[in-house]
């Protein structure tokens, strides 16, 4: 029974066109079918033989049922599985041959191409040992993000510590990637690729549906004059000459770090049934990956040097591109920063990472005209724009915070305050 | 405190609790004017006399009766077996009279009676001289079984043995008869049913009894010294019942556990201790428990063979590290 | 039920002894006939081994002791139980598994127990009690008591190692153990010559060099008669006798066995119920004038109505509590 509508439960069927025995051919209609919202044809996606008809009209039945199966030339029946396993609706099996790449692309809607063999449950199911599984939990770690170094992959204790202990090389988890194909629909040129998910991909969708649902979010917009950090930016970049340079981000980020240890009740996370109001301040700095987005932790930022920050963002940026970052280098931020300046955003709201309560979206220092001492004057600008967890952060607290930012970036100095 | 060796530990508690309880008596092979067959009972004869120093006839299987019936009629036998290998004649005396007495008869008739004798392998022996009994006896219901492994708990835990109402099996060794270690003097009673930290640790506890404690404390040397590994010896002392409270407590801190004995795996003493670990303490657990044991043989008659099937310092040191993840 | 204290050294018993154990086998008898019955109606479970046709050995041995001595017997032991004083209630409680039952419904049939009456049970593995009856013996000449052990077992028993070395101890430490060996000649199915290369069982006794009589099972008063001497040897000298009683099982082995025709006939069944011991009393006690029929129809009635009110209290009794499970595995 497949999924002919979107949100298709189940299907009754009201007509067979074809019966036990009957030769059939790819695209023949076999069943008339009755779904939430209309009938709709069952449809062969194979050539061959109909047998083991097992539902009657009028009967209804659960989407994913095996209700028939087609036979190939030469083939017997076989034991067909009551049910496909896989997420998506079944198609009318074919046995024998293989998997075929089944697309459903019937009536309404397009679908994405599936494999018709469930692929097994195993190769998502994480391998830890029970004390992991509790770390991880209580870290708020990921464990399908961890690489396990025990035997089989297992996540174990050291791996969550990332204590070298190890003296065989870390085994790297394989993460199977069904390999995306081309969709075929009756025949004819493809009008879309349909690329499965990554685990990054779906990592992300997964933790942003976690976010932007359910936290009440609210957003607190600033624009800061960054004449003086400018300035003070070059001057310090002049004098060190080619040791490296500090760039707008790594001051941001110190700032940011600063400021939260005056505004604590901004350097928290929602936990159930409490806030973790840290004493440390460990700032989650967004990079953009070749398919997506992930936030490696500055940690101790408020005690770090502007040299620190940057070296280590650098570092951690490139290790994420890399994909060598290791959990504990990922995970455990208070607060985070996303900054699309360079990509000449003026503004924007960024989603929370939970269970923090808060970000920065940083957008880029562009001239634009202002006002000073009632004059018109060019002026370097940029825009801030905070996204609270109200659960947590309220708007005075918010604006609070956002305030001694801004002071910070706007007069350097008073970060010695 | 005294210097003793374990065999004279156990005369110091036999003769003790003799002078104490006109009712406790010695009756076994050899016991009286051999002066014991390991002279665990050197003296008594001389000191108690031959009412309640009895030497006996080779009949395992009577003599533990005689002892059984005199316990339902009110009196404290101490029964010794030369060792534990002979005493499988005995044991429907031990396993279906007195074990079963307290409980078939409503409540009526307890048997305060103390079976004891060298247990497991010696050296060469071969098969027939060299098994470890305790799974055998700690899987009964009415036992109480325990193993001390050290001259202070075998006085301590013998002493407790005769003073308990219910039938005890004490198992001693060949091999550790000569250990010598401290004990205290007068009345040092070593509560049954209670495990011992013979060694603190941090990383790995490894649980044992009997002789595969000293296997154990050699081997947590080693991991300290070569690998950084501070392992907690876990000294069971007391197989029925066993100490749970304290192997849990000690594999919560260590997050890992190897389990020690001399008998063979199958069904084995460990078997149990596996089981309480991964019942009641599976969040702890960073590693599976692993177990090492005698191999699964009749215990051979050649020294080198020998020496393969008892469980080594290597075979511990190899476990701990696997649940370490170190190897 | 008491039993005798003091015995007059002539060898016949008072009428007053007489007329006791008539009244004690017959309770045995209607006893263990509604215990039969009991078992067909799934009131008892398990095994139940029955006494019918053996009275006399039991009543006639427990006369010649006193309150003080102590009893230990096999799994056919209802009969012993309740001569020894055990009450007919307590026993069928315990056999229909009842909390009023004398071990508590722990026990069952085959694990009678009384610690009051010093009757030590009630054992299931064949001979292994009797080195226990040694011990007991130890026990009373390590106090230096004069008391006594009768310990009862089959002739089935006399095989196994256990008969063999407990009575080699028995005689090497002198202990006050009487042991009185009921011959009914079959071991479940098997009769004793089959399996026994000496089939007199007193013959035993030489190898322990062991004091020994041949008794008549089937005459109470010379079961009795025969453990009077045995009892003043132990409690005298303190040296163990060895007691062959022959006697005769009218029913099976056990209630799950057959009466006969497997491993003996029904004639030799009915011959044998020619000697039946309690007839035999009665007789004499007729001829002696001590009783006369009508009062032994009372008697009959009278201890048919008291067995008939152990089955109703044993009924009536409650099961043990679920949580007497767990209690008595170790004492405190």
């Amino acid at each position: 029974m497949e999924a002919l509508s979107p949100t298709m439960e189940e299907g009754r069927v009201v007509k067979w066109h074809k019966g036990d025995g009957d030769a059939v051919k790819t695209g023949d209609t076999l069943a008339e079918v009755e779904t939430d919202k209309a009938v709709m044809d069952l449809i062969a996606r194979a050539d061959g033989v109909l047998r083991q008809v097992s539902v009657a009209e009028g009967q209804t039945v659960p989407v994913g049922k095996v209700v028939a199966v087609i036979l190939g030339p030469g083939e017997t029946s076989a034991a067909a599985p009551a049910s496909v396993p896989s997420p998506r609706p079944a198609v009318a099996a074919a046995t024998g041959s293989g998997e075929r790449g089944a697309v459903l692309n019937v009536g309404s809607g397009e679908r994405g191409a599936v494999p018709s063999v469930a692929t097994p449950a195993d190769a998502t199911r994480v391998k830890a040992s029970p004390l992991a599984r509790r770390m991880a939990k209580d870290a708020g770690v990921d464990l399908k993000l961890v690489t396990g170094t025990g035997p089989g992959g297992r996540v174990t204790k050291r791996d969550l510590e990332g204590r070298a202990v190890a003296t065989q090389p870390a085994v790297q988890r394989e993460v199977p990637l069904p390999a995306p194909r081309s969709p075929v629909v009756g025949g004819g040129g493809a009008a879309y690729d349909d690329v499965p998910l990554t685990q990054i991909r779906k990592t992300i969708a997964k933790r942003l549906v976690t976010s932007l649902g359910p936290i009440p979010h609210f957003f607190l917009t600033t624009e800061v004059d960054m004449e003086r950090a400018a300035e003070a930016r070059d001057a310090l970049n002049q004098q060190r000459g080619d040791q490296g340079k500090i760039s707008y981000n790594d001051v941001i980020i110190k700032a940011t770090a600063l400021a939260l240890v005056k505004h604590r009740a901004c350097n928290a996370w929602f936990q159930d049934d409490h806030i973790r109001y840290w004493n440390e301040v460990h700032i989650g700095i967004a990079v953009a990956v070749e398919d997506g987005l992930i936030t490696p932790v500055i940690r101790n930022a408020d005690r770090k040097s502007l040299v620190e920050i940057g070296r280590e963002a650098r570092e951690l940026a490139e290790k994420a591109r890399s994909r060598r970052l290791q959990p504990t280098e990922y995970t455990g931020s208070t607060f985070s920063v996303s900054n699309l300046g360079m990509f000449e955003i003026d503004q924007f709201t960024a989603v929370i990472n939970p269970p923090e309560a808060g970000i920065l979206a940083i957008g880029s220092v562009t001239q634009k005209p202002v006002v000073v001492g009632g004059q018109l004057a060019p002026g370097r600008r940029m825009r801030i724009t905070m996204s609270c967890d109200h659960r947590v952060i309220d708007g005075a607290t918010g604006a609070a915070f956002l305030k001694t930012l801004k002071q910070m970036l706007e007069n350097p100095l008073a970060m010695l305050l | 405190m005294a210097t003793l060796t374990y065999r004279d530990a156990l005369n110091q508690a036999l003769r003790e609790e003799m002078q104490r309880d006109p009712d406790v008596f010695l009756i076994g092979e050899e016991v009286g004017v051999y002066q014991g067959a390991y002279k665990v009972s050197r003296g008594l004869l001389e000191e108690f006399g031959p009412t309640r120093v009895v030497d006996t006839p080779i009949a395992e299987l009577g003599y533990a009766g005689i002892g059984v019936g005199a316990a339902m009629a009110g009196l404290r036998p101490v029964v010794e077996f030369m060792t534990w290998n002979f005493a499988v004649l005995a044991l429907d005396q031990i396993v279906n009279s007195a074990a079963k007495m307290l409980y078939e008869s409503g409540g009526q008739i307890p048997v305060p009676i103390v079976f004891r004798g060298p247990n497991g392998a010696a050296l060469q022996l071969a098969a027939q001289h060299s098994q470890a009994w305790e799974s055998w006896l700690a899987h009964i219901p009415g036992l109480k079984v325990v193993a001390p492994a050290t001259p202070a708990d075998a006085k301590g835990l013998l002493k407790s043995a005769i003073r308990d109402n219910n039938p005890v099996i004490v198992l001693e060794g060949e091999m550790l008869y000569n250990l010598k270690g401290d004990v205290p003097e007068g009345e040092h009673v070593v509560p049954l049913g209670r495990a011992d930290v013979k060694r603190p640790g941090r990383d790995v506890t490894i649980v044992c009894h009997s002789k595969t404690v000293s296997v154990a404390l050699k081997a947590a040397e080693q991991l300290a010294e070569h690998e950084g590994v501070s392992a907690e010896v876990l000294d069971l002392r007391s197989l029925r019942p066993l100490d749970e409270a304290a192997i849990l407590e000690s594999v919560a801190r260590t997050n890992r556990a190897v389990v020690v004995e001399e008998g063979w795996p199958h069904c084995g003493i460990g078997a149990q201790v596996v089981d309480v670990i991964q019942r009641d303490a599976f969040d702890q657990l960073d590693a599976p428990v692993l177990r090492v044991t005698q191999a699964d043989v009749p215990m051979p008659y050649n020294k080198q063979l020998e020496r393969l099937a008892k469980p080594s310092v290597e075979r511990v040191v190899a476990a701990a590290r696997r649940t370490l993840y170190l190897d | 039920m008491a039993t005798a204290t003091a015995q007059p050294a002539n060898k016949t018993a008072s009428s007053d002894v007489e007329r006791r154990m008539l009244r004690q086998m017959l309770l045995i008898r209607h006893f263990e006939e509604k215990a039969a019955e009991a078992y067909a109606l799934g009131k008892i479970g398990g095994f139940c081994h029955l006494y019918i046709g053996q009275e006399a050995v039991a009543v006639g041995s427990l006369a010649a002791l006193r309150d003080d001595d102590y009893v230990i017997s096999s799994y056919r032991e209802h009969g012993q139980a309740l001569v020894r004083g055990v009450s007919p209630n307590a026993v069928m409680a315990e056999l229909f598994g009842k909390a009023t039952g004398c071990s508590k419904g722990k026990g069952g049939s085959m694990h009678l127990f009384d610690a009051e009456k010093r009757f030590m049970g009630g054992h299931g593995i064949v001979g292994g009690h009797i080195p226990l009856a040694a011990g007991i013996g130890f026990a009373i000449r390590y106090r230096g008591g004069d008391q006594v052990c009768l310990c009862y077992f089959g002739e089935a028993a006399v095989n196994i190692g256990a008969f063999h070395e407990a009575l080699n101890m028995a005689s090497v430490y002198k202990l006050p153990v009487i042991f009185c060996c009921e011959n009914n000649r079959y071991g479940m199915g098997t009769a004793f010559e089959r399996v026994a290369a000496v089939t007199d069982v007193v013959e035993h006794a030489c190898s322990y060099d062991m004091a020994a009589e041949l008794v008549d099972g089937m005459d109470a008063l010379a079961v009795y008669n025969a453990t009077r001497r045995a009892v003043e040897r132990a409690r005298k000298r303190g040296h163990p006798t060895l007691l062959e009683v022959r006697t005769y099982r009218y029913m099976g082995h056990s209630m799950s066995d057959p009466l006969h025709g497997v491993y003996r006939t029904k004639e030799e069944v009915e011959e044998q119920r020619k000697r039946d011991p309690i007839s035999q009393l009665a007789m004499k006690l007729k001829e002696e004038g001590t009783l006369d029929q009508p009062g032994l129809d009372a008697l009959d009635a009278e201890i048919r109505a008291e067995v008939e009110e152990a089955v109703r209290f044993a009924d009536a009794s409650p099961d043990p509590d679920p949580a007497e499970l767990t209690t008595h595995v170790l004492a405190d």
